[in-house]
């Protein structure tokens, strides 16, 4: 009778027994926090001085948030380069969701060809591999660096985005009405424009908002890796050049507040959705 | 007749107004496209023209020489480096991120005050650029692997608050109810159901920012000088684009490896 009740480690019954998947998981969990601890003795440390690097960090911090002014440019200027900013993001979203769109639809599996949406996606995969600044380096060889390089290196990073995100959203409409409209006789441009874009439009616009919200971010930081110009770039050489925490708090503060609207209005629009 | 008549009337009506809304929208866009264009002189033939300009010059240095397949051990192990730090400071990003969205969700916050406060951090340390986070931390840490650990640790950590109370709030309500009904105490709320409901859910999300990580902290490191983002920077400053275009197929190829592993991971625990 004993053998055939399993107590757990303090002599209680056990209850539950985890079945195959719990049991994977738990390993997966376990493995992964092995790894982490193994990885932070791995990492290369030389040159650090914990205490005096925190301990400056929190200096800086303090200097930044706490006594924010411009030094270098004035305030027109710094807001200027938010808006250049702005507008490398709101270009790139908007060249890029126009692109996405018609390539979405190749990549819809309920729209097009099994192998067309293999090929897409297999391509936009590829390009999504490559980290956005190394895009708008590689393109700043064939276009020089500036905008152009930024707005074409971002572009590709939005189109592989926002082909995943409108595919995914086509995907999911009623196949009943697209019969319908096949059943009338319509051609294949009208069952996109006539059924397919209007009845997925406010997810449409949420992604596209969303996606503009990272490229803001990304253009922030292309700014600073790639002398794109805007913001960041200022940021870059505040921090780096001039070690000026007062002008990095001042310009972080004003990243800061574009972000967090921006992030309003997409939980506004997602939400809506 | 009279009154299908008036009926159609107002239907062409309707269109008409909708017609004329999309024509408006359309060219708001279009005046935004050009304004953004010459705020930042931005050349639309220019960046179509160097897209295909772009892709020739990648491929044609292509052909590596055997002094540039000398390096290609140098290369993995920064490589190796750069995924090893985006790895491990998701981890921890996400185990704090786990308290903080506990914290954070309606479902289970202890107060309103807790909650918001929870919140804000979330929201602060994610609408902070990575390269802010990057500059900032590099002036006191200098060139090493903390500065990038700290900087990819502060992104990661917020924007996973966010997808985590998503998670919570989507995958645990019903079960949480329940659980309260039979009088549950909260520890107990959340260890038997909030964790493991959710929890399948937030593995892929760390999944996914084990992706986004590995690709930002190329962008780390080419800002303060760590992985292989440094040796980026540092062979495209010499112009050896041999070199480059190595880098950048070996970044490629570790990424499309590390989708691969979580796809696998994903298809097991969702």
């Amino acid at each position: 009778m004993e053998s055939l009740i399993e107590k757990n480690g303090k002599g209680r019954i056990k209850i539950s027994q985890p079945n195959s998947g719990q049991l994977k998981f738990r390993m997966l969990m376990i493995g992964t926090a092995i790894f982490t601890v193994a990885g932070f003795f791995l990492l290369d440390y030389s040159g650090l001085e914990l205490w005096p690097a925190i301990i400056g960090t929190l200096e800086n911090l303090k200097t930044m948030f706490l006594q924010p002014q411009l030094n270098q440019v004035n305030f027109g200027s710094a807001m200027y380069q938010v808006l250049v900013t702005l507008s490398l993001a709101f270009l790139s979203t908007i060249l890029g969701a126009v692109i996405s769109l018609f390539l979405a639809f190749g990549a819809a599996v309920n729209l097009s060809r099994p192998w067309i949406s293999r090929v897409i996606k297999g391509f936009i995969t590829v390009i999504r591999a490559v980290p956005t600044v190394l895009w708008v380096l590689i393109f700043a060889i064939a276009a020089g660096l500036g905008a152009v390089a930024a707005v074409i290196g971002m572009l590709f990073h939005s189109v592989a985005y926002l082909v995943k995100a409108y595919s995914e959203a086509f995907e999911e409409i009623d196949e009943g009405k697209i019969e319908a409209l096949r059943a009338t006789g319509s051609g294949y441009p009208h069952i996109l424009f006539q059924v397919v874009v209007p009845q997925t439009k406010s997810f449409l616009i949420a992604w596209t908002f969303l996606r503009f919200e990272i490229n803001f971010g990304v253009a922030v930081a292309m700014g600073a890796a790639a002398g794109a110009g805007g913001i960041g770039y200022e940021l870059f050489m505040s921090s780096s050049f001039y070690y000026d925490m007062n002008e990095v708090g001042m310009i972080t503060y004003m990243i800061l507040i574009v972000a967090v609207i921006l992030e309003l209005v997409a939980n506004k629009l997602k939400s809506a959705a | 007749m009279d009154k299908t008549n008036m009926q159609h009337a107002n239907d062409v009506n309707v269109i008409r107004k909708k017609h004329m809304k999309l024509f408006f929208a359309g060219v708001i866009i279009i005046a935004l496209v050009f304004g953004a264009g010459a705020v930042t002189n931005y050349n639309h033939i220019e960046g179509l023209m160097s897209i295909p300009a772009a892709f020739q010059w990648l491929f044609a240095n292509m052909m590596f020489s055997g002094s540039t397949l000398a390096n290609l051990s140098n290369v993995l192990r920064l490589l190796w480096e750069t995924i090893l730090i985006s790895i491990v400071s998701t981890t921890t990003a996400a185990v704090f991120a786990g308290v903080f969205a506990i914290m954070g969700s309606k479902l289970t916050a202890i107060n309103p005050v807790v909650m918001y406060a929870a919140k804000l951090a979330a929201s602060v340390s994610r609408n902070i650029p990575v390269v802010a986070w990057a500059l900032i931390l590099v002036i006191s840490f200098g060139t090493n692997a903390a500065t990038g650990f700290l900087a990819l640790f502060f992104a990661t950590f917020g924007f996973l608050v966010r997808a985590f109370i998503e998670t919570i709030d989507e995958a645990s309500g019903d079960t949480v109810e329940a659980l309260k009904a039979t009088g549950a105490t909260y520890p107990q709320v959340i260890a038997k159901a909030v964790i493991p409901e959710a929890m399948p859910q937030m593995f892929s999300w760390v999944l996914f920012m084990i992706e986004t990580n590995i690709r930002s902290a190329t962008l780390v490191g080419l800002l303060t000088g760590t992985g292989i983002g440094y040796l980026f920077d540092l062979y495209y400053k010499q112009l050896n684009y041999e070199m480059v275009s190595l880098i950048t197929l070996a970044i490629v190829i570790a990424v499309l490896i590390i989708e691969w592993i979580s796809n696998l991971i994903r298809r097991e625990i969702l």
